[in-house]
């Protein structure tokens, strides 16, 4: 997540969290949402004000890695955008094909706007510790693999 | 030239059924699930991603499984789906310099910030049939370490320090799209480089192995290879910010090459670049050798070879344009060939009447010259 983080450095604070919540959604499992949906005390009117849709998205690299921006190869992407009965507009947008997911994304995003924060909240710490922990296993497996160097005695000394 | 023809309805029909059948294979077998070919045959699954130049994972599987495992196949049906959806979104460079890395290795600097970390890789295995893996063997978890946190820096960035590596230059400008222009040479590098990021692996591979043996000859050392996840954001004009879609596995292959210096520019090493969807490190390696090679002009290099030819190798590299235009010669040709028969058999009848009325003996001519 420090991409994101260094990426929304310059935003004001709701945008910042709204931005880390938008992430942490995308890697929401459909189980995971599905769950939470479930769970809800009340689940809320929602009227579809866009998609839910899959389409494409155009991903770049940049020459070099550093440099001028090329078009790599496109990706799937699912998106909605809904409104839900108070009023409070939500966006879901994930890579794929799940149109459910990125639907109840944007219902979960439109609850928190509404100020509905207790269950997105709980949403999303948990994505995130699934993801932290995936994460932080991820990288002790591959640091298990760095190799350490030593010198061996030359025969000339 | 193909002409139309009609008829065969049913044989069509039927053959499609048998492929049917013979795709599931002996019934008294599971049949394979998509999810299995994701996890278990991800490397074909990321070079179908590649060339079909669109990434899916789930629907990449789906094309192998549909295609019985033919690779170019399931590349073709992947990449005419694409051509079935819309596009909604361009993202954001993705940024591969906060990559989260699965492998690292340089081939230039023994101890760099970072470390060489070798990641699931077939280096180093002994390359022997594996009887072990017969049935369902019970497979130990991976080993962990601690991780370190140091950053994993660029080997470009090193270089950079002591200028001896040429600086892409950081613009903004917007890219080409091979997929919305027609094709033009000379091509910008930008067309290039997205030409070869879907390009095929056997082909760039042997170019590569071309400027190896001397045929374009570059002088490359693997600066560095990364592989690992990369985040997509896009911008979302209704939020004002930048939205992470979430996270894709990219292979990124920097070769160092060596260059003497020209009128223009001082000596200093050049680079190669590849980048790849997936675990692609050999495509990765070949793409940025052809990258390489195919900046001989900005280089005053000579252009001797196939491998810097790039009207050659950007128009042959595309496996699905080049199975279509090989496979039609397959389809009826029954008329154009009756033309050609016909030809063929009055220029025989004109080579027989001409030979009838040379002299029977010929050693007089012999015997002239």
């Amino acid at each position: 997540m420090t991409a994101i983080e260094a990426a929304s450095a310059d935003l004001s604070s709701a945008q910042h969290e709204r931005a880390r919540r938008l992430a942490l959604l995308a890697r929401a499992s459909r189980d995971e949402l599905e769950a939470a949906w479930a769970a809800l005390p009340v689940q809320p009117s929602v009227t579809a004000l866009r998609g839910p849709e899959t389409g494409l998205v155009m991903l770049r690299g940049r020459m070099g890695g550093d440099g001028a921006p090329f078009n790599l190869g496109e990706a799937t992407v699912s998106r909605a955008s809904v409104r839900l009965g108070d009023g409070s507009v939500g966006h879901g947008q994930r890579l794929g094909g799940d149109r459910q997911a990125a639907r109840l994304s944007a219902i979960f995003d439109a609850l928190a706007e509404g100020g509905d924060r207790v269950a997105v909240d709980a949403l999303c710490a948990a994505i995130a510790a699934r993801v932290e922990a995936d994460a932080a296993r991820e990288a002790a497996e591959t640091a298990a693999t760095r190799v350490n160097f030593f010198t061996l005695v030359r025969g000339e000394d | 030239m193909y002409v139309a023809v009609k008829g065969g309805e049913s044989a069509i029909e039927n053959a499609h059924r048998l492929l049917a059948d013979r795709r599931r294979g002996d019934r008294s077998l599971p049949a394979i699930t998509e999810a299995q070919i994701v996890e278990q045959l991800s490397l074909s699954v990321d070079r179908v991603m590649a060339e079909a130049s669109l990434y899916d994972p789930g629907l990449a599987a789906l094309a192998i499984r549909q295609a019985r495992g033919d690779m170019i196949e399931a590349i073709f049906i992947l990449r005419a789906y694409r051509t079935t959806l819309p596009r909604l979104a361009v993202s954001r460079p993705v940024d591969t310099a906060a990559m989260r890395i699965e492998r690292r290795i340089s081939a230039t600097y023994k101890d760099l910030p970072g470390g060489q970390l070798l990641g699931p890789t077939f280096d180093y295995t002994h390359r022997l049939i594996d009887p072990a893996l017969v049935g369902e063997p019970d497979v130990p978890e991976a080993a962990v370490a601690e991780v370190t946190g140091e950053p994993v820096m660029r080997v470009a960035d090193i270089l950079a320090h002591e200028s001896l590596i040429e600086l892409e230059p950081r613009v903004d400008a917007e890219p080409g799209d091979i997929t919305r222009e027609p094709t033009e040479f000379p091509m910008p590098r930008a067309e290039r480089l997205q030409s070869l990021a879907r390009g095929d692996e056997g082909f760039l591979l042997a170019l590569a192995y071309s400027t190896q043996r001397g045929y374009g000859r570059s002088h490359p050392f693997v600066g560095e290879i990364r592989i690992g996840l990369v985040e997509v954001e896009i911008d979302v004009p209704e939020l004002g910010f930048a939205v992470s879609l979430g996270e894709i596995r990219l292979t990124e292959c920097q070769m160092v090459n060596q260059f003497k210096g020209s009128a223009e520019k001082p000596p200093q090493f050049t680079r190669g670049y590849g980048l790849v969807f997936g675990q692609s490190e050999r495509k990765a390696m070949a793409m940025s050798l052809c990258d390489r090679a195919l900046r001989a002009a900005e280089y005053g290099e000579d252009i001797t070879a196939p491998a810097q030819d790039e009207e050659f190798v950007i128009s042959h590299c595309d496996n699905v344009q080049a199975t279509g235009f090989v496979e039609h010669l397959k389809l009826p040709h029954y008329v154009d060939f009756q033309a050609e028969l016909g030809l063929v058999r009055r220029l025989r009848a004109n080579y027989d009447a001409a030979r009838a009325a040379e002299p029977e003996d010929d050693s007089f001519e012999e015997a002239a010259q």
